[in-house]
């Protein structure tokens, strides 16, 4: 009886995610975030976020290295677009491959150990991985300028297709639509629905069964002679995978990869996504990449005069008083307001927005049902590590 | 696992999913547009897209007090600053177009990814119909490639490097400033005059495409006379401590230092390389030198008395006495309180050209504009008479050659002009730095 509800549920997630993704446009528009590009950030990071929270979500390892995965996409599918094809598919599943290859060789070393000790590692080769393409793999990445698509560039199955771009620089485009604007997003927003629909399927499978369990005690899994190392691994793959594929589609809405994806500021970024939406929820993730973006994109575009503007209704003193109050959080302050956030998300929230949620909808159900703090016991996520 | 049974209800929420999801692009195709954010309303957007944290914050916070500046003379506010001393007069303090200017700002972090997703912020939201700004190469060449994409016009703030107009350049971008290929050309023969011929140069450089190319120009030009390179280093950008890379300069037996840093960078590594104690060496019988190929007032004030003595380029100094400088030193004065920066002066003047443009072409339609601007002369925007070449869409103008001051009068007048190179020797043809510019785009 339970599994049934668990899987209507979930069919309505899932159908309720999709909904949202495809009126996205109109959705955000109210907040200003309507807009192709940040839409687009939305999905692609998204898809990050969805991919980091299978390993740190399910296996409780917490890497700080992703970063390299997601730039390791982006000049897997820029190089394919340079060589091969300006179709995204090409990109895209050479941009999954070299994720996961990458990962597998990364996670292979660093999962020999746990806890703090493979957090470091994953930093220190996503730190080399970083300075590699910041200036020794020049040749290869073109270091701080970027990797950028050029009029001359072969595109060897393009000619052989006869596809000519004449004499503007090609954009990527899925057999003759192009991928910028309304379009990009939809392509990310469909692959993103996509990619939640297969991270319902590992949350809810006997594989990720297994790794919540070496997320509760992996001494306990070894002693009973079941080796957990295939199924960590195989964790980090899957998510380093999830990362390359990120890093292809930034490159597929925007054909140029640069060395500072691969930073470790970046890396941070998505830890804190997901700590931000909730580790170990199916929605989390996504919604902490979302707020994230937000932040980033919105509040550091606010100035003076849209301040001025906006305290307008207060007399003039106190007027540019108030603009200077908040001219701290934002623009360039937007750092400030999102650890402000996150401190306080941390300090009461330790579920992340999805524990908040939790908490209203409980507050509302339990007026009206009186079991309800039982079920509110059982859907509460696991606090973050 | 899971079983995606179709069932009514689900079927009908599916249906209405699509049917959201189709009917919502439609919603912003607004009418047939005959280019990209062509203005409608009253207002025109401009697009101010500086770095505002990290190594260059300093140049962008001047950039962006230019660029305010350069809105309230367009919109007859403030005295008109360079308007009244500019050759051209379609401009006539009403806006652009009878249309009031009105502008949104973003921060570039001088990252070429937070540049992009600012732009495009400002292009696909904000409606700007022309974005411009930098302060980095890298950036305005990752951003000149998005505005050719999106069919916006890209006017470039400070970037020096050749690439901008030349490797990578694009129809929809057009550069003011100099370039490395200029200071190189203008800054080699003072030097050769100061320190002498058959001198041993160790190269610090910028890691990114304004480094590779200042150190390539300064090669190419100090090379004829006897100038041979010791060792050319790669510096990451922001490193904030050089030491580390100063340090072997000492044993390298080379007797000159030409420091490829700009803004933070440059104000790090030249008093370190100072403290180190390079410039009271005396290496092969000769005193040891530092050169900064590109130098700028704000970068002077950032590196205090270590400056004393340096040669270095520049594309513009408050100093200079002709009337537009004048004028735009007053007005930027008297609402600032402190003078202008180069990189101030270079973005006041994009954006008067790129206003005066839109008003002798009649349109902000890319290519018509775009076609204003090309082989436009001018004068009295503080360089003397200036071209806007067609065939690679940069500005030629005299060059600036200074020497930081040894006895400033004050704390803003740091830098002596020691030669203006005339423009005909630092001119070269257009195909010499290769790239091609393409048709313009006008966008949707």
């Amino acid at each position: 009886m339970i599994s049934i509800l668990k899987k209507r549920s979930d069919i309505i997630l899932l159908l309720v995610f999709a909904a949202v993704v495809a009126s996205g446009p109109v959705l955000f528009q109210p907040i200003g975030a309507g807009y192709p590009d940040l839409l687009q950030k939305f999905a692609i990071f998204g898809i990050f976020a969805i991919g980091f929270n299978i390993l740190f979500g399910l296996t409780g390892y917490l890497s700080f290295g992703h970063a390299a995965f997601l730039g390791v996409g982006s000049y897997t599918a820029v190089w394919t677009f340079k060589l091969l094809s300006m179709n995204p598919i090409p990109a895209l599943i050479l941009a999954v491959i070299a994720g996961g290859l990458f990962s597998l060789l990364i996670g292979w070393v660093s999962m020999r150990r746990s806890g703090i000790y493979f957090s470091i590692l994953t930093l220190a080769f996503a730190q080399m991985s970083y300075n590699l393409a910041y200036s020794v793999l020049t040749p290869i990445t073109n270091g701080e300028t970027g990797l950028q698509l050029a009029q001359s560039d072969p595109r060897v199955l393009d000619v052989a297709f006869g596809r000519d771009y004449g004499a503007v620089l090609p954009t990527p485009d899925l057999f003759g639509i192009n991928l910028s604007g309304y379009p990009g997003y939809y392509f990310c927003g469909a692959l993103l629905i996509v990619c939640f629909y297969i991270s319902i399927r590992i949350f809810r499978s006997p594989f990720g069964m297994m790794l919540r369990a070496v997320k509760s005690n992996q001494n306990r899994m070894n002693y009973t002679g079941l080796n957990t190392r295939p199924y960590a691994l195989a964790a980090f793959v899957i998510s380093g995978m999830f990362a390359g594929l990120a890093g292809g589609l930034l490159a597929v809405t925007d054909p140029l990869a640069g060395a500072e994806r691969m930073q470790w500021t970046a890396s941070g970024e998505i830890v804190l996504m997901t700590i931000l939406g909730g580790s170990g929820t199916l929605l989390g993730p996504v919604i902490g990449a979302g707020v994230i973006k937000y932040f980033e994109n919105i509040f550091s575009a606010f100035n003076e005069n849209i301040l001025l503007n906006m305290f307008s209704f207060f007399p003039e003193p106190l007027q540019h008083a108030a603009a200077w109050v908040a001219g701290l959080f934002v623009g360039e302050g937007w750092h400030l307001t999102l650890g402000a956030l996150f401190m306080i998300i941390v300090i009461f929230l330790p579920g992340g927005l999805m524990e908040g949620a939790h908490k209203i909808i409980n507050l509302f159900r339990r007026k009206t049902d009186s079991d309800g703090p039982q079920k509110s016991a059982d859907s509460a996520p696991a606090p973050a590590e | 696992m899971t079983d995606f049974k179709v069932n009514r209800r689900g079927l009908m929420k599916g249906a209405a999913a699509v049917g959201v999801g189709l009917s919502a692009p439609q919603f912003f195709v607004s009418g047939a547009n005959a280019y990209t954010n062509e203005p409608t309303g009253g207002s025109v957007t401009l697009g101010f897209n500086v770095p505002q944290t990290r190594a260059y914050a300093d140049e962008g916070a001047d950039e962006l007090r230019a660029y305010e500046l350069a809105v309230e003379h367009l919109n007859g506010g403030g005295d008109g600053g360079m308007l009244n001393t500019f050759s051209s007069k379609a401009l006539t303090g009403n806006g652009v177009l009878g249309k009031k200017v009105e502008y949104v700002t973003g921060d570039t972090q001088t990252l070429s990814d937070a540049a992009r997703a600012s732009a495009k912020r400002m292009i696909e939201k904000d409606g700007a119909v022309m974005i411009t700004g930098g302060s980095s190469s890298g950036v305005a060449i990752a951003v000149q490639g998005l505005c050719q994409d999106a069919g916006v016009i890209f006017m470039a703030g400070l970037t020096h490097s050749n690439d901008t107009t030349g490797k990578d350049k694009r129809a929809n971008g057009f550069r003011h400033f100099f370039n490395t290929e200029m200071t190189g050309a203008a800054l080699a023969p003072v030097l050769k005059n100061a320190f002498g011929e058959d001198r041993r140069v160790y190269h610090l450089t910028s890691d990114y495409t304004w480094g590779w190319s200042q150190e390539g120009s300064i090669q190419k030009y100090t090379e004829p006379f006897g100038w041979e390179t010791a060792a050319a280093v790669r510096t990451p950008v922001g490193a904030g401590d050089f030491s580390q890379y100063i340090t072997p300069v000492l044993n390298s037996g080379a007797d000159v230092l030409v420091l490829n840093h700009y803004g933070k960078d440059m104000v790090n590594s030249l008093p370190q390389a100072v403290q180190f104690g390079l410039r009271d060496k005396q290496v092969n019988g000769k005193n040891f030198e530092i050169v900064v190929p590109l130098f700028s007032r704000l970068m002077a004030q950032g590196a205090g008395d270590a400056i004393k003595g340096i040669f270095g380029s520049t594309n513009w100094n408050w100093s200079l006495q002709d009337e537009g400088s004048k004028a735009f030193v007053k007005s930027f004065g008297q609402k600032y309180g402190i003078p202008p920066s180069q990189a101030a002066h270079t973005c006041y003047c994009q954006t008067i050209l790129y206003a005066d443009a839109a008003e002798r072409a009649g349109t902000f339609r890319p290519s018509e504009l775009g076609k204003a601007l090309e082989d436009f002369s001018f004068d009295g925007l503080g360089n003397g008479p200036t071209d806007y070449r067609g065939s690679d869409h940069q500005c030629f103008k005299d060059v600036l050659v200074v020497k930081g001051k040894e006895e400033p009068a004050s704390q803003h007048d740091l830098l002596e002009v020691v030669e203006v190179t005339p423009r005909a020797q630092v001119e070269y043809p257009a195909d010499l730095l290769g790239g091609e510019l393409g048709p313009y785009n006008d966008g949707a």
